[in-house]
Parts: structure tokens; C-alpha cells; sequence
């Protein structure tokens, strides 16, 4: 039986040959014939020599999480086709470069050999061309195999080479180069196959990273301080890629204040320094940078400084995993900094989230004036995931929260940059400059009255510490809510889940619903929690938590913060660096069952009662 | 250290700057630091450098990290708004207000403690973004708010209050800023009040990154006869390279001064400043001879003083990003947000 537009193709390659241009637009042209794509790309902490994979799942139904059990393996790394072989489904295919010969073991697998690099070596001079061109070659060849529409692939070709259009028909001879290779050689009644639909064609195709970088413009962020660290780096670089598109004025001047930093700490505190200053700033990093940034972020906690960091998490801890994904900052980021301290966490889910929270980042951070987090990862961050188009809303209006102007000082007698006039723990700031004679104070990290003077009074210091506590409670009306979405069936079991594992987790849902059990989901996007999570929590007998760290750490955010009892909330821990899969949840959900943890009588017999 | 209420009643004929305002109008706090510490005299030039140059009070942002010079932005200025960052992470601050706009006066102002040690490397990289700032160190060879330990910039010869030795090199604040690019880099002493009010007031009118490295003596722990950090110390060996005239825009020179032994610069705002030269072989408009003067002085056991290094060519690091000239906290959502119409275009982008 022949699987159309729902099967995965992964590509082994070896870092820096140029595979990564030639495998993405293997993705995007399956994307551009509608077909929902998600590509993977699995690189190593290197920029040359060590293995690096690329691994598409094209599923008509819109599953957009990794899916193990490879249909169709390009083994182009001599280093690692031995390992990676295990990998492919029974009757799956191998296609590798036959110019050298081979040796396989599997025989429930097919071979597809194709002589790139003799091709190659045939039509090019250069070396590095033959090089290039051989993952070209291998596209072409493959779009035959598969039935991509090769005018895509060309019209891809164009757009890549627009700056460079002396590249453009070396390339597309390449293509052609593989194709008439596999026209002529090769069997082409694979049991995979792709045909034009019309799922994506709405939709775009944008890494998280790039969105987040767009959603600081549309924020209105103007200072970015930044330290380039894997895999956070090209965040920033889309801030001021769409700097130089959107903020450029007449006479070439940029809206925009970018500046790397000599490390982390002096990211932090150039946003910090901005944003005390009245500019919307921010920077973006991962787990070290968090661990380098914490005595600032207190700082800024403390003297009510408003803050936008991204974290785009990786596996740790130390160095850990640079080029894996993990969410395993949350506890790092809740309560950054020593003393009593907390923090607000965005959770984007992918990268149109990433856009949205990114701008409202900069609301929130004057309106609460403290840090926000976003807490994205390098799943989201760097992989180009299907999404509905961006959207923005001419409405919007920035809010710049309780900042006094010259005018409203003037008929002030009796400010104070502490006093909690409103009573929602929130005071009002004033920026350098405002006014000449009032409005005037001290910004510091030490123990302050509610007139920003210095105070060892620890009475003063504790109701200050109070008000802060104030001002988070009613944070809650202005944080993104939770997402509950209620199984189709009444059940006891709750399923908690968060950012990149969504997909995973809708899917995984998908699948056990299938199988007769019903799980309610809930989707956190904030910290601190809202009430409608507390409820959750209290609705079911038993509550799942699904997350990408090996510490239970958002289970542990949930028992601490809402102040449950830890015993009916269990874990679905996901930490090896790879996005987790549906197949692994639902895996992991029966287990659970399995070990009787659960009460899995009244579960069945609740489902098969209603069928 | 004193906890009496600062009187806040002005005499009637105290003398008036161009703003209409008294030297009064430009003080803080009363400090808090050990009686006779020099960085209270530090604070008191910043007051007469701004008064003299009638500087908006609201229009100056002072900025510290940690430590006795750090706490001393409290001490003057109190219609500015000030910062107390961290230990050391001044200069990151400093470059995000900064950035933010670009129309402020900023002075920072750090110590030994706070700048040669865990802030080194945020004083090197804002030296090499060229911010337009003054960054001043109250120098004093130790950590006087946790009692007496050696700082980096203490020398090798010179011993603790306890008497122990100093087994390690000394850092040049004033070397290294030359080094690394700063505009103008200056030495001088808490106690010269004549040296120290020009030198800041044409630090604070440069346009650049400014630095004056002030040794500062701590009368507490490192003013012992063995210190060289000391009030007595620093008399009997200060080299004063010369000194300067600030003369402010459209005002007119009216001293003469002798042929060959004084250098006029007119800086970016109209004013000038004259360089009356006492070593007339110095030629602060080279980074080579500049440090060539610290390192022989140094040798010679003498601590120089005045403007080292002078570079006449001004320039800031929003020339160097070529940022909007109207302050970037000043941009409203029409300036910034491309909305719904920018959205269309990205969009396009990634079907």
C-alpha cells in the first residue's frame, strides 16, 4: 500500500557540505504542494566534519510533531549509515551514494543507489562545487522518486540565488542532473508518495526565532544588548534583519539601538539600562546566559525595572546539549536570582505564538514593570514549523503602563517611586529627564522605602517585599490564560503540557482517543498560574504533566505555587534532546496506567459505560 | 558620618549660573562616607562642573556599581536620576540608557573595587563602544567597605594599613583606557580642586568616551605611610603633565597665555579647551606617547596627572550604528510598529 502525503524522510549528512540549503528546500517545496511539512534539523554543537541530520514528517492530517520510524533514509554520511540504517521501517528506504560500494546487513529494507558524487565529478571542475552539488543532484533524483513537482524545486533555486544569479543554473543543471538519473536507472514504484493538496496553502512556513525577531518590532523594542549563544542567536538576528526592512529612515538613520555585548551580563544590563530609560529593550539567550544574567534579573526584579528576555532553551545543565532541545530552565527562570524572588514566563507553543508574545512581552513588562521571560526553546525556535499566517491587529495600541510625564509631575506634591497609590502593587515610575525639579530618585538593588531612599528598617523593606507580592497576584488579569480543551467524553485524567510539545501532545491525544481513553488537556502559557489551572488540577483524579526535562520541573512549579498535594500529579518526562513524539506520550501514558498508578478501572469502564 | 536632615534654606546671594541656579540647586544627600574621604571632594567638582557648565540637573543621569565611590551619586545632583547597579556592570547600564537616549549627560561613577576587578571587562568594552559618557574612578588602592583589602590598581611597593606586602602588578585605569580607545583620558587627585573642576567640566563636554582616573585617598584604611594612595604620598609625587582651561562656547579668551607651552581644541559643542603644557615634550594627541608618559613615570616612582590623552576627533557609538538622531525612547508606535500592511510583506516571505 502506497503511504501518500504522510510518511518521513530524514537526511544523515555531514556538517558543512552544504546539505541543509538542499534539504530545506526538500521541505518547503512538500510545503509549496500544500502538504502539511514539519523539518527537524539536527545539528551538531560544530561548523564542520560531524554528523548533522535532517529529519521532514509530512502527515495530510496536519501532525506537526516528530514521528520515529523512518520511511526513507538519505544516508549520505559514511560515519554514521551503519546506526542510522536501524532506524528505517521494515520495507523502507535506503538511498545512498553508490560511487563507492557499500556493505548493508538489513534485508527487510530496500537499497536505491544513486552515483552522485561520480555525476558530479563527471559535469563539475571545482572541487567544492562537486562537493555542493551532490546533495542537489541527490534532490533531484528524490523528487522523482516521491513526486515532488521539480518546477517548485526550481522556482526555490531562483529565489535562493536572487543575489547570486550566476548560482542559478549550475544548480538547476544539478537538479536535472538527478532526475534524469532516476528516470533512467531507477525503479520509481516506491510505496511513498506526495500529491498536490491544498492544506498549507494559507499557511507559511517560519522558524520561531525569525517570528520572535519580527514580534520585538511590532512590540516597538529599540535597544536590543545581545551575546551570540546557540541557539538564540539568530532571534536576534531577525530583529535586526527587520530593523534594517522597517526602521530605516530617508537619510539612512536606524530607529533601532542593536549592540553586542561582551558577554551575557552586559546583554542583560543594557536592556536593563534601556529600559530604565524609557526604551523598549530586550535580549535574548539560553540556559548558561540565564545562570550569567540572574543577578541582574533580581536587580531588575527588585527596583521594578521593566525587562524582555527570550531564553531559548537547549539541553543542559552546564554546557549540556547546545544544539538539543530541552525545557529544563523553568525552575531556573521562576525564581532567578537569590533572595525572594519571582518571575513572569511566557510559554510559546510555536513560532505565530513566539510573534504574538514577543510583542505583548513589552506590555507586560512596562505594565508590571519586572522582567518577562519568554521561554522558548530550540525546537520552536529553530525549525521551520507550519503556522497560520502572522497577524496583527491596527488596533493594538502599546501600553506603556504608569509612566508620569512632565505635566502629570507638575501637580504632584507627594510622589514616591514605590508607593502603591493604586492599590494593585503596581506604582508609578518617571523616566530620566521628565521634569527639572521633581520626579527625580535612586534606582537601587539595596533594601528601599516607598521614596526609593535607602532603608535598613526591615519592617519597611518586608512591606515593600509585600507590595511586590501584590503587584504579581494581579498580574494574572493581564498574562496570556490557559488553553483547556475538554476530552469528548467526561474523564479523571488530566493531561498539563506546555510549549514545543503541543504538536506531540494534540497528536498523542489524537491517538488515545482513538484507543477509547479521554484525557482532558490543558495548555499553560504563563506563569504566574491563573486560577483555571489551580481548578484543572483540582477536576481530575489524576493529572498528567507533560515536559522536556528530566526534574519534574513544571510538576514541581505546580505542587509549589498552587499548593497541591504532589501525589495524584505524575510525570511524562522527555529529556534525551530530540523533540518527543506522540507515539512516546501515549507510550508513556500507558505505562502509567500499566503500573496501576492510576485508577484505570473507572477510566475504562467510564469509556466503555458511554460507547 | 552624619544622619542630620541637609538644610534645604538657600542664601540670597549666592552666585547664579546661566540656568538662574546655585551651586546649592546642583547637591544631594549628606554623605555618609568617612570624615575627610576624598570621593566627598570628588562629589563637590562634579557639583561645581556641572554648575559651571549649567547643566539641567533632570537632563544628567548618574549612574554607580557597587562600593563607597558607588554610593556617592547620592551625594550630589539630587534632581538628577541616579542608578546603583551591580558590582562592576555600571558600563552595560550606562550603554543601555544611553542608547535609549541619546540627548543625556551621563556620568558614571565607579571605584577601583568596582571598575579594575569583576568590572574590567564592561569598563574595557564600553571604552571600545566609544559611549558617550564621563566615567570617573574614585582611586583609592582598596576595598573599603569590606575593610581594607588590596584592589587591583593598589601598586606592588604599596602595603596594606597591617603592613602586609602586595605580591601583585597594579592595573593602569588610565593605560588601558588610552589602549582601548577612550577620547579623553585624565589623571588627577581628589585633593586639586584647581586640576580636577576643568578637567571635568571639559570631560562632561566632550563627546566620547571620557575617562579621569582620581586617586582618591581612603582615609580609613589606605592613608598609612606605607600607601601609595595616600594624601602625602600622592603630594610628594605628582607630575602634573599641565593643566586646562575649559572655556565654554561663546565665551571669550581672555587670559594670554606664553607662546608654545599651551594648546587650544575646539570640541564638538562650540567650546574649547586650552592645554597649558608644564612638560613640553608631552603630546597628548598620540596614543603612543601617552602611554609612553605613564609607563616612564611609573617607572620613576612619580603619578601623572592632567590630560594624557586627547583624541580631537569626537565621535559617539550612535554615530558609529548611525542611530535616529531624535532619542530612540522618544519614538512613538507610527515611528516603530510596521503594522498590519509590514505584515503582509513578511508573510509573503515564508509561503
Amino acid at each position: 500500500m502506497t503511504k501518500v502525503n504522510d510518511f518521513v524522510v530524514k537526511f544523515a549528512n555531514v556538517n558543512g557540505s552544504g546539505s541543509a540549503s538542499a534539504n530545506l528546500m526538500f521541505a518547503k517545496s512538500i510545503f509549496r504542494m500544500g502538504i502539511p511539512v514539519t523539518p527537524k534539523n539536527i545539528f551538531p554543537s560544530n561548523i564542520q566534519g560531524l554528523p548533522t541530520w535532517f529529519e521532514v514528517r509530512i502527515s495530510k492530517d496536519g501532525y506537526a510533531a516528530r514521528r520515529e520510524g523512518i520511511d526513507c533514509f538519505i544516508t549520505l554520511n559514511p560515519q554514521t549509515y551503519q546506526t542510522d540504517m536501524k532506524e528505517i521501517l521494515s520495507g523502507g528506504y535506503l538511498i545512498y551514494d553508490n560511487t563507492m560500494p557499500r556493505n548493508f546487513s538489513r534485508k527487510d529494507i530496500n537499497y536505491i543507489g544513486i552515483p552522485m558524487a561520480s555525476i558530479c565529478a563527471d559535469h563539475y571542475d571545482d572541487p567544492r562545487q562537486r562537493q555542493l552539488f551532490k546533495n542537489i543532484v541527490c534532490l533531484g533524483a528524490l523528487a522523482v522518486l516521491v513526486k515532488i513537482d521539480l518546477k517548485i524545486i526550481e522556482n526555490l533555486i531562483k529565489e535562493d540565488f536572487e543575489k547570486k544569479p550566476k548560482l542559478i543554473p549550475p544548480n538547476i543543471k544539478a537538479l536535472h542532473l538527478g532526475r534524469d538519473y532516476a528516470l533512467e536507472n531507477l525503479d520509481r514504484n516506491l510505496n511513498i508518495s506526495l500529491k498536490k493538496i491544498r492544506t498549507t496553502k494559507k499557511k507559511i512556513l517560519i522558524q520561531g526565532n525569525e517570528a520572535a525577531g519580527l514580534g520585538c518590532v511590532y512590540g516597538g523594542a529599540t535597544v536590543a544588548g545581545w551575546y551570540p549563544i546557540t541557539p538564540s542567536t539568530s532571534l536576534v538576528e531577525a530583529f535586526q534583519k527587520y530593523v534594517n526592512i522597517f526602521r530605516v529612515n530617508d537619510s539612512g538613520e536606524v530607529s533601532a539601538g542593536i549592540v553586542q555585548a561582551e558577554d551575557e551580563m552586559a546583554s542583560v544590563g543594557m536592556a536593563i539600562g534601556a529600559n530604565w530609560n524609557g526604551a523598549r529593550a530586550f535580549t535574548a539567550t539560553s540556559g548558561p546566559g540565564i545562570s550569567l544574567m540572574s543577578e541582574f534579573l533580581g536587580l531588575a526584579y527588585f527596583a521594578e525595572i521593566p525587562l524582555v528576555l527570550f531564553n531559548i532553551q537547549r539541553g543542559g545543565p552546564s554546557t549540556g546539549m547546545p544544539t538539543r532541545t530541552q525545557q529544563s530552565d523553568i525552575l531556573s527562570c521562576a525564581y532567578a536570582s537569590h533572595g525572594d524572588t519571582k518571575h513572569v514566563l511566557l510559554f510559546p507553543s510555536d513560532p505565530k505564538e513566539c510573534f504574538e508574545m514577543a510583542a505583548q512581552s513589552f506590555d507586560l513588562a512596562e505594565i508590571l514593570q519586572t522582567p518577562i521571560i519568554v521561554m522558548s526553546d530550540l525546537d520552536i525556535g529553530m525549525n521551520d514549523w507550519v503556522t497560520d499566517p502572522l497577524h496583527w491587529d491596527d488596533d493594538n495600541k502599546f501600553q506603556r503602563g504608569k509612566v508620569l510625564k512632565k505635566k502629570d509631575l507638575d501637580d504632584l506634591v507627594n510622589w514616591g517611586r514605590y508607593l502603591d497609590v493604586d492599590g494593585d502593587g503596581i506604582p508609578y515610575r518617571t523616566l530620566p529627564g521628565a521634569h527639572e525639579t521633581k520626579g527625580s530618585y535612586f534606582t537601587r538593588g539595596t533594601s528601599h522605602d516607598a521614596f526609593a531612599g535607602y532603608t535598613e528598617d526591615g519592617r519597611i523593606n518586608a512591606d515593600n517585599m509585600m507590595r511586590i507580592t501584590k503587584k504579581f497576584k494581579k498580574s494574572l488579569k493581564f498574562l496570556p490564560k490557559s488553553i483547556r480543551k475538554k476530552a469528548k467524553k467526561d474523564t479523571s485524567v488530566g493531561l498539563i503540557y506546555f510549549g514545543s510539545t503541543s504538536v506531540a501532545v494534540d497528536e498523542a491525544n489524537d491517538i488515545l482517543e482513538d484507543q477509547g481513553y479521554a484525557v482532558d488537556l490543558l495548555r499553560i502559557r504563563s506563569f504566574p498560574f491563573g486560577r483555571g489551572i489551580s481548578t484543572f488540577i483540582d477536576d481530575h483524579e489524576h493529572v498528567i504533566v507533560m515536559e522536556q526535562n528530566r526534574d519534574a520541573q513544571m510538576r514541581s512549579l505546580l505542587i509549589n505555587e498552587l499548593n497541591k498535594n504532589g501525589s495524584n500529579i505524575y510525570s511524562i518526562l522527555n529529556f534525551d534532546g530530540s523533540p518527543v513524539t506522540a507515539d512516546f506520550i501515549v507510550k508513556s501514558f500507558l505505562d502509567l496506567l500499566k503500573k496501576n498508578q492510576f485508577n484505570i478501572k473507572s477510566l475504562k469502564k467510564k469509556n466503555q459505560q458511554r460507547e | 558620618m552624619s544622619f542630620i536632615k541637609k538644610p534645604s534654606v538657600h542664601h540670597p546671594k549666592l552666585p547664579k549660573n546661566k540656568l538662574g541656579l546655585t551651586r546649592r540647586d546642583y547637591e544631594g544627600a549628606l554623605s555618609t562616607l568617612c570624615a575627610g574621604y576624598g570621593h566627598d571632594s570628588v562629589s563637590s567638582a562634579i557639583i561645581e562642573a556641572c554648575f559651571n557648565l549649567s547643566i539641567p540637573a533632570h537632563k544628567l543621569a548618574k549612574l554607580s556599581g557597587i562600593g563607597c565611590s558607588s554610593k556617592t551619586p547620592t551625594y550630589f545632583l539630587n534632581k538628577s536620576h541616579g542608578f546603583n547597579s551591580v558590582h562592576g556592570r555600571m558600563p552595560s547600564v550606562a550603554t543601555g540608557a544611553n542608547l535609549a537616549n541619546r540627548d543625556l549627560y551621563y556620568l558614571g561613577v565607579s571605584g577601583d573595587g568596582d571598575t579594575a576587578s569583576i568590572g574590567l571587562g564592561q569598563f574595557c568594552h564600553v571604552i571600545r563602544r566609544r559611549l558617550n559618557m564621563l566615567y570617573i574612578v574614585d582611586n583609592n588602592g582598596t576595598y573599603g567597605l569590606t575593610k581594607g583589602q588590596f584592589s587591583a590598581t593598589n601598586d606592588k611597593n604599596s602595603k596594606s594599613k597591617k603592613g602586609e606586602d602586595n605580591p601583585f602588578e597594579s592595573i593602569d585605569l588610565a593605560a588601558l583606557a588610552i589602549q582601548l580607545g577612550a577620547g579623553f583620558v585624565a589623571r588627577s587627585f581628589s585633593g586639586d580642586k584647581d586640576q580636577l573642576i576643568p578637567l571635568m567640566t571639559a570631560a562632561l563636554s566632550y563627546k566620547g568616551f571620557a575617562f579621569i582616573d582620581i586617586v582618591s585617598p581612603c582615609v580609613t584604611f589606605n592613608n598609612h605611610t606605607q600607601s601609595t594612595k595616600s594624601y602625602e604620598y600622592f603630594r610628594d609625587h605628582n607630575e602634573a603633565l599641565g593643566y586646562l582651561d575649559f572655556i565654554p562656547e561663546k565665551e571669550e579668551i581672555t587670559i594670554e597665555y606664553e607662546e608654545g607651552t599651551s594648546k587650544e581644541v575646539q570640541i564638538h559643542d562650540g567650546s574649547k579647551m586650552i592645554l597649558h603644557k608644564l612638560d613640553k615634550s608631552h603630546n597628548p594627541y598620540s596614543r603612543t606617547n601617552s602611554l609612553k608618559v605613564l609607563n616612564e613615570t611609573q617607572e620613576d616612582g612619580k603619578i601623572v596627572t592632567g590630560v594624557i590623552y586627547l583624541d580631537k576627533n569626537e565621535a559617539d557609538l550612535h554615530d558609529v550604528i548611525n542611530s535616529n538622531k531624535k532619542p530612540l525612547n522618544t519614538l512613538k508606535e507610527n515611528d516603530l510598529c510596521p503594522g498590519s500592511k509590514g505584515l503582509e510583506y513578511v508573510n509573503d516571505n515564508f509561503r
